[in-house]
């Protein structure tokens, strides 16, 4: 069976320069993350925090998102709910309207992109503008993000000089990094004149204070949240936490496992729209609580720890998987393993089951996510609910990979294990028709040597060694 | 007769220590601290508990098949270090295939058998990290809330992972009569991040005298066979043994060993096909033939 992914995986295996372009910026973020966590006593403890913190959000998510709405609401932050992806994009644009603006300032948001809402406003006739310097790169080129923090981490920096002549032939040509990175500010500040709505994701909101936190290094974001007169924050409803005391540890395991940063260059607290006798600020503060399928994911106790990521990327930058494939190649917002965990449950594991296939269960996920989130583990449950079909689980497509033909094998196999008599006959059936075993099993032998079937199998070899077979 | 185990924690060092999947940072930090009370932990061990003289060998269902050589040659090993060494008939395969791809009933139907193998409160030596790992973390995950469940936990207490059980527990010294080599290891994914064993590996390994040990570029990478993972994802599977046979080539070393047959078929079978490359020997082998006298 071939399916979308897997012409997609073999597209992108294809791919030399985009595969060195990730792979050489997955070891930089890889050595920058081990660099920045000196000393691992301290790392545990902080990742002990930070699944404690979380696990806190996600266990007590209902009544935290109450409170968040009450202590915006003092704030003077306006509070919207949106089911899905579809109702928040009609949030922002009722707002837009109401606004009568035709122009957006986006900072970065992997939500927004989760809405789909730069082709939604398009429709509409308003124009997303990306400040971000990835996410400007991704607009240019008309591609979707390849990584959850550095969407344009496929490209390398003469891909971008050439989409920079392309789209500002007036500008002086720019080749270094301080040049490319210089023209983008130009650009970018002019755009900024005159803009009157910000749009912005959220990295935490604080239930009791109710506080917009949000990291970023280019600053576009601050821009993006106090020039305008109008700012709306989009966050999955998952990001909220319980205390302002949980932020400095969440934030520093962030960062770290991220970037490798010790703090990000600006990170901005937001409580609301500029007060009477303050200097600037945006003059209304909207914040949309997205769901779209999160509620669903908490029902089941195992899979809620998918809700506690802090979206750090940590694991796709250490996923074997993930570096060889680039984020395109998954077709999804979120690639790699968390992808590979969310994406099933968020849209279904009959549509998107096989991300949850596509990992060696390596463990190198689990072994840096800041939140402890037991990747592995999920993949293997969600790898059950696709193929097993019980009534009352709350996992969407739940037995919808499941293959009739399949499942008969594996029933096969399992009554063949289970009676070790049997067992033996077969083994020693294969080990004596040795002679007939083909050279070619596919897809085994497509790149590799098949194993050659022993002459005695085990089981005969240690009894005629004279090991005994019981106490 | 009752062997001589008081209580099962002495013959799974490590296991003690780890046992969640992946989730190995918690475990660095329980080995850290152990390291620093290292020297308690082994009074520990020879003032209360007396060494196993009787061993249950669970061969796997690969070197059965694919590896008998490895198999007696780790059986060879323990019997030499004074041990009686039961392999039971019954046993056959630790379930991971159906588990790992999703189909459990029928992994715990595997498992069950597995537990009615090796009834006596012995341990269990694996010569395999990742089965090791199946039958130590996941059985009682799997097999929680049946009936089985309280055998599944102690079975799970007794299993080891043959390298673990040689440097932690038997404390195997080695006398090498090989000449002078160059070996390069691949500790796999469950021998690090699942059990937490690689180090004793690379301790058994060295106390060969003669054997220079290195590990290629990007060590704590996977080799990409992850079992069906190796079928149903063959082209990014094979992107991984790709790479990893490079970097082990790159090391020049003559041997590849590794704790797991897996992913030694994975990379023993890509190498052939590209040619050239290392011999390629399961660590148990590989000690053996470095160990004895009739080589």
């Amino acid at each position: 069976m071939t399916t979308e992914f897997r012409l997609a995986i073999g597209a992108a295996l294809g791919r030399e320069r985009v595969r060195a372009n990730i792979r050489k910026a997955m070891d930089g973020l890889v050595s920058k993350r081990a660099a920045a966590f000196p000393d691992a006593d301290e790392r545990e403890r902080l990742r002990d925090q930070g699944e404690a913190i979380r696990g806190e959000s996600v266990s007590r998510l209902p009544e935290l998102l109450e409170e968040l709405e009450r202590s915006c609401t003092r704030n003077g932050i306006q509070v919207h709910w949106a089911e899905t992806g579809e109702d928040a994009n009609r949030l922002v644009l009722d707002i837009l309207r109401h606004a009568g603006t035709t122009a957006l300032l986006k900072g970065k948001s992997m939500v927004s992109e989760e809405m789909g809402l730069n082709e939604y406003l398009q429709h509409a006739g308003i124009e997303a503008v990306e400040t971000d310097l990835g996410e400007l790169i991704i607009q240019l080129a008309g591609e979707a993000p390849s990584h959850i923090i550095a969407p344009a981490i496929h490209k390398d920096r003469a891909e971008i000089a050439a989409l920079f002549r392309e789209h500002y032939p007036d500008q002086p040509p720019a080749e270094r990094i301080e040049e490319l990175t210089a023209l983008a500010r130009r650009v970018m500040r002019k755009r900024f004149r005159g803009m009157t709505a910000g749009l912005s994701g959220v990295n935490f909101a604080v239930a009791e204070t109710g506080t917009l936190c949000l990291v970023e290094n280019e600053g576009n974001g601050r821009l993006c949240t106090t020039l305008p007169d109008l700012h709306i924050a989009v966050m999955g409803i998952e990001k909220v936490v319980a205390r302002l005391d949980q932020i400095p540890p969440l934030l520093t395991l962030l960062t770290r496992s991220a970037t490798g940063q010790p703090i990000t260059t600006y990170v901005n607290f937001i409580s609301g729209p500029r007060r009477p006798g303050e200097q600037d600020g945006p003059r209304a503060v909207h914040l949309i609580l997205l769901d779209n399928g999160r509620s669903r994911i908490r029902l089941d106790p195992e899979l809620s720890a998918t809700l506690r990521c802090i979206r750090c990327a940590a694991c796709m930058n250490h996923c074997p998987v993930y570096t060889r494939l680039g984020g395109h190649a998954y077709g999804t917002v979120y690639p790699g393993p968390i992808g590979s965990i969310l994406e099933p449950q968020l849209h279904g594991l009959a549509e998107r089951g096989e991300m949850a296939e596509a990992s060696s269960l390596c463990g190198a996920c689990a072994e840096v996510c800041p939140v402890r989130i037991p990747i592995p583990r999920l993949l293997n449950r969600l790898r059950f609910e696709a193929v097993n079909a019980q009534a009352d689980s709350p996992t969407l497509g739940h037995g919808s990979r499941r293959l009739a033909g399949q499942a008969g094998l594996w029933r096969l196999w399992a009554w063949t294990c289970a009676h070790p008599r049997i067992y033996r006959t077969l083994t020693r059936l294969m080990t004596a028709l040795r002679p007939l075993q083909p050279t070619r099993i596919k897809p085994w032998t497509d790149t590799r040597e098949a194993p050659r079937i022993a002459d005695q199998d085990l089981h005969r070899q240690a009894r005629a060694a004279g090991f005994t077979d019981r106490l | 007769m009752r062997p001589d185990v008081e209580s099962p924690p002495h013959f799974q060092p490590s296991g003690t220590l780890s046992g969640t999947i992946g989730e190995s940072g918690r475990r660095t930090r329980l080995v850290r601290g152990r390291a620093a009370g290292d020297t308690v932990d082994r009074a520990r061990t020879t003032e209360h508990l007396k060494m196993p003289n009787t061993v249950y060998f669970f061969g796997t269902c690969l070197i059965d098949l694919l590896f008998p050589r490895t198999g007696l040659a780790a059986m060879r090993l323990l019997e030499r270090a004074g041990l009686r060494v039961i392999f039971p008939q019954g046993q056959t395969c630790c379930g991971q295939p159906a588990y790992n791809t999703g189909y459990r009933d029928e992994a715990r139907r595997v498992a069950r058998a597995q537990l009615d193998a090796f009834p006596e409160s012995l341990p269990v030596v694996v010569p395999s990290a990742s089965c090791a790992g199946m039958l130590k973390v996941h059985y009682p995950l799997l097999l929680a809330g049946t009936a089985d469940a309280a055998r599944a936990d102690a079975f799970a207490g007794r299993v080891v992972e043959l390298t673990d059980f040689l440097t932690r527990v038997l404390d195997l010294r080695l006398t090498d009569r090989g000449p002078p080599i160059r070996v390069a290891v691949h500790n796999s994914c469950s021998s690090r991040r699942e059990l937490g064993v690689a180090d004793a590996t690379m301790e058994l390994l060295r106390r060969l005298a003669r054997v220079e040990l290195v590990e290629p570029e990007r060590a704590h990478e996977c080799c990409g066979f992850g079992g069906t993972f190796a079928i149903k994802q063959p082209e990014i599977s094979a992107a991984m043994a790709a790479d990893k046979t490079s970097a082990v080539a790159a090391t020049g070393a003559a041997v590849l060993v590794s704790q797991d047959c897996g992913c030694l078929m994975n990379l023993g079978g890509t190498f052939a096909r590209r040619g050239g490359g290392p011999v390629i020997k399961h660590v148990a082998e590989f000690i053996w033939e470095r160990t004895s006298h009739d080589d």
